[in-house]
């Protein structure tokens, strides 16, 4: 079992709740994939409007553990207003802390996410920093008390999957110790199945899911991949080679000799 | 006074911000405040005065990935 900040989890993919076609179809996407651990986050909201208090009640009736996210602080100080104001809302110490720090890709400013990383632990919150795969910064956010990790695979979604497998295969391997969740990029669940067959103890994905044809469909093929490739990750894969090896018995081979 | 709620600018009686939620609409919601950036907590808005051009937020529980 995967434990993230004392929490046992059985299911290793976590899932946004962003761009379904409907309520309806969260709902069953969330049952599909088995996720115990659902990303949230804080809008304005209209005085007369009722939407944020319906989606919340529908979250709460499913029966998982939230993870609100800071997306769209591009400041220190936005992000961690905003995570002072999900922790009332939400009733989490959990925080998926994003600092975004490029329009176009949505990359993190580790700069600033380190910044506000040191603030918020501080503070007693429970952060999961949405890094990149960078081992420095890896190693900054653990010194400031971070427990989690969540580097991206590809740009938010993009759906590219793992664009640095060498980085993100260092960052395991120089982490063993560390939950570390894949979040952001995966398109396909081969993409999940590649990310837990290397190490990784979890993905997060929203898009992939959420804009899919059959969403639910879809849900329920990542939830088979990422047990698929844990398994296969305990099960040892081989390593690759550059030329053949032949896998029949070549000893008492006919017509040789 | 005139405060600017949610990037809008609005007329607004109240003194506090707890009266303040309350005339636009607010009461009984869940939601999470900031004035000028900084978190008000909800049990902190009863005695959080307001001031001119003061900016209010007020975020509600939304879906995100």
């Amino acid at each position: 079992m995967l434990e993230v900040y004392g929490t046992q989890l059985r299911s290793r993919l976590l899932l946004g709740t962003a761009r379904y076609p409907s309520p309806t179809v969260l709902s069953a996407a969330v049952r599909a994939a088995r996720a115990e651990i659902l990303t949230v986050s804080l809008r304005r909201e209209a005085g007369g409007e009722r939407a944020g208090q319906g989606f919340w009640s529908l979250v709460r009736g499913l029966g998982v553990r939230v993870l609100p996210n800071t997306a769209g602080c591009h400041s220190v100080k936005e992000a961690v207003t905003t995570a002072h104001m999900a922790r009332e809302v939400f009733g989490t110490p959990w925080v998926k802390l994003e600092v975004i720090g490029d329009a176009d890709t949505l990359q993190p400013d580790v700069f600033g996410l380190l910044e506000a990383a040191r603030i918020l632990c501080a503070e007693g919150f429970e952060v999961f920093p949405y890094t990149t795969e960078d081992l420095v910064v890896a190693e900054r956010l653990l010194d400031a008390g971070c427990r989690v990790l969540m580097p991206w695979g590809a740009p938010i979604g993009s759906g590219r999957g793992l664009n640095n497998l060498y980085g993100l295969t260092a960052l395991r391997a120089r982490f063993p110790g560390v939950p570390l969740i894949v979040d952001a990029g995966l398109g396909v669940p081969s993409h999940a199945a590649q990310a837990l067959e290397l190490g990784f103890d979890a993905v997060l994905v929203n898009t992939a899911v959420a804009q899919a044809t059959d969403p639910v469909a879809m849900a329920g093929a990542f939830a088979l991949a990422v047990e698929a490739g844990h398994a296969a990750r305990l099960a040892g894969p081989i390593e690759a080679r550059d030329f053949a090896v032949p896998s029949t018995p070549v000893v008492g081979q006919a017509f040789r000799g | 006074m005139r405060i600017l709620v949610n990037g809008v600018w609005r007329e607004t009686a109240a003194a506090e911000l707890a009266a303040t939620l309350e005339e636009l609409g607010y009461a009984g919601r869940i939601v999470a405040t900031a004035v000028n950036g900084e978190f008000v907590a909800a049990e902190a808005r009863p005695r959080t005065a307001l001031a001119e051009g003061d900016r209010l937020e007020v975020l509600a529980p939304m879906q995100g990935g």
